[in-house]
């Protein structure tokens, strides 16, 4: 058997015919790049589907179950909707958030751990598409649950979409923003704790306080000022007007601070792996 | 055209040790060339900032022409590395994790399928496509870096001893493998605690030593430059008298052997007859060290040649 002839690329001079191949090249590899680690990450959740899709979607039944069917009976109404009509936006978007945090962290830092993340810091890949491929693999996983907690959500009850393009642009930015948010908390973990530290004390709270369940109208006013300090507030806030037409704030303010954070902490995870913060000695 | 060039390399960890201190080295394309050291002298940190997984602290590093600092994807195009320590996905299969590795690089799947089988079979692990990578064996596991590093065939193959841990025959196999593959054109760096796996392969040399390079040159060079041999005899009896040989270095390590430096204006015929002239009989006699070997302790341990009594442990001379 004989070698394969290595594909070996000469230099170029600037604006020739071999520089444009390169460019080319470059773009292809990179698109090819970008592919396998997203199919990575895909049959990663998949083949660990006990521990990325499961859970959540036993919590979701339960909430709708517990909330919506047997407490939220006796709430009655909440702004002209079911108390369950209420709270469907909010539990979708708590399993989005959670997920796409979820699974850039433990991938990411699985990687770490494991040490298999040197292979793609010795490929030529990019930092930035490094990046990218983690943040799609979260909001791969993100939306799949958000999607399957929908259609839970269905069997409860009746979901109106008030604005259907509010509801796309809310929950796509929203995944975005907590993978990326993953992906710093696993650049930062040393160990596993640090990966479960943010979520359990930071996250979930956050989102609960976030106005899931309630509207932040019920609260005394200094807890409603305190509230509009919550990111996830805004997050909740705009995916619900898509479904209700009804917000606790100003949805164009959301869009402005789901914008913000995601150019906010692309840059970061960018210029952490550029640096080799956790991932560089 | 140079494979690899670094310039005043140097690398301080946050812990404060300073594991390079200014190196200077070139790699011709087509070499075969190894880069030896003591434990912790500072190999791996070398190849770790060459392949972007270490930091530099200062210095310049550029791969076929390609500098890490302003042509780093370039670079990392030539640039295949086989770690020291296992670093692939151990719940994935083989044929994953060279696919995927592939995918890295750009290659699309159709053209990674094709090389992984030629790699795969290259390096017999052809049959283990479908396994888990974590149950295979150790030599199983380098020889799978070993494919994972080629399926992107790169120009400069670096290896941070491959052999480490495996069995003679597929040591000997990995050996005519990597010779092969330096014929059909890929630079190769290796690093080694086998010397004779350096004295072996190796057209070019460097020795590392606590941060610095102390011997970069041709092999036979090198080798050539080696002027002494040690030579291990062993007596029937303890000597009688003091053993007087000037100008040789003698060690006796116990009251029957002793360890006698010849270079090459000395003969052992005068070793023999001062031998005699205190009643020593030798039985036998060996070498005490491959070349390299004794080259590399030497350089490592920046001895010189003694006085010619023997030196330890004094037993030897009791009779006196
Ligand atoms: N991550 C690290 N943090 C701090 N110090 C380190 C680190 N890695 C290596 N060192 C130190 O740097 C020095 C050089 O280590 P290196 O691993 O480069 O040696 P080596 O020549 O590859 O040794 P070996 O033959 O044992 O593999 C050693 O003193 C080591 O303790
Ligand atoms: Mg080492």
């Amino acid at each position: 058997m004989s070698t394969a002839p290595p594909s070996r690329t000469p230099g170029a001079t600037p604006g020739s015919h071999a520089e444009v191949t390169l460019a080319a090249n470059m773009r292809r590899a990179r698109r090819v790049g970008f592919a396998t680690i997203v199919i990575r990450e895909s049959s990663r959740i998949m083949r660990i589907w006990g521990q990325t899709l499961v859970p959540p979607v036993i919590t979701a039944t339960l909430y709708f179950i517990i909330f919506g069917n047997l407490i939220g009976g006796r709430i009655g109404q909440m702004g002209g909707y079911t108390y369950l009509q209420y709270i469907a936006p909010g539990l979708i978007m708590m399993s989005v958030i959670t997920n796409s945090y979820g699974n850039v962290v433990s991938s990411f830092f699985g990687a770490k751990f494991g040490r298999h993340i040197e292979e793609l810091l010795v490929s030529p890949l990019p930092n930035w598409l490094i990046v990218l491929g983690y943040v799609a693999g979260g909001m791969l996983r993100g939306l799949l649950v958000g999607l399957i907690v929908t259609i839970i959500a269905l069997f409860f009850t009746h979901l109106h979409v008030e604005h259907l393009f509010v509801v796309i642009a809310a929950v796509l930015l929203t995944s975005v923003v907590f993978a990326l948010g993953g992906f710093v908390n696993a650049v930062f973990a040393k160990n596993f704790d640090q990966i479960t530290f943010v979520p359990t004390f930071i996250l979930t709270p956050m989102t609960y306080l976030g106005g899931v369940f309630y509207s932040i109208q019920m609260l005394p006013e200094w807890a409603q000022a305190v509230s509009k300090a919550n990111p996830i507030l805004y997050m909740v806030s705009a995916f619900r007007y898509g479904f209700l037409g009804q917000s606790d704030v100003d949805v164009g303010f959301s869009f402005a601070i789901m914008t913000l954070s995601v150019v906010v902490l692309f840059a970061a995870c960018v210029w952490l792996m550029n640096k080799g913060t956790g991932t560089r000695e | 055209m140079k494979a690899l060039s670094l310039r005043q390399l140097c690398k301080t960890y946050n812990n404060g040790v300073q594991a390079l201190k200014g190196i200077d080295l070139d790699v011709e394309e087509g070499d075969f060339f190894a880069l030896l050291g003591p434990n912790g002298a500072g190999k791996s940190t070398a190849i770790g900032i060459v392949s972007s997984l270490v930091n530099k602290s200062s210095g310049t590093v550029t791969v076929f022409g390609h500098s890490i600092d302003t042509d780093l994807e370039a670079a990392k195009s030539c640039l295949g590395v086989v770690p020291q320590e296992i670093n692939f996905n151990q719940f994935e299969k083989i044929s994953t994790i060279l696919l995927n590795q592939a995918g890295f690089y750009g290659i699309p799947r159709p053209v990674a399928r094709e090389r992984m089988e030629y790699w795969l079979n290259q390096l017999q692990l052809w049959e283990k496509r479908e396994t888990i990578s974590r149950s295979l064996s150790g030599g199983m596991k380098r020889r799978l870096m070993i494919a994972r590093a080629l399926i992107h065939e790169p120009q400069l193959l670096i290896l941070d001893e491959p052999t480490a841990g495996v069995d003679i025959e597929v040591r000997r196999s990995m050996w005519e493998f990597l010779r092969r593959i330096n014929e059909q054109g890929t630079t190769i760096i290796l690093t080694t605690h086998y010397l004779e796996e350096a004295e072996n392969l190796c057209r070019h040399i460097a020795i590392i030593d606590e941060g610095r390079i102390i011997e970069n040159d041709r092999m036979s060079t090198v080798l050539r430059k080696l002027q002494t041999e040690t030579f291990v005899l062993n007596l029937r009896g303890p000597l009688r008298g003091t053993l007087s040989l000037p100008g040789y270095r003698v060690t006796a390590p116990d009251e029957t052997t002793l360890e006698v430096e010849v270079n090459k204006d000395q003969n052992l015929n005068e070793i023999f007859g001062a031998l005699s002239a205190v009643g020593g009989e030798v039985v036998s006699m060996r070498n005490k060290a491959n070349r390299l070997e004794e080259l590399f302790m030497r350089l490592v341990e920046g001895r010189d040649v003694g006085s010619g009594q023997p030196t330890a442990p004094p037993t030897a001379q009791a009779d006196a």
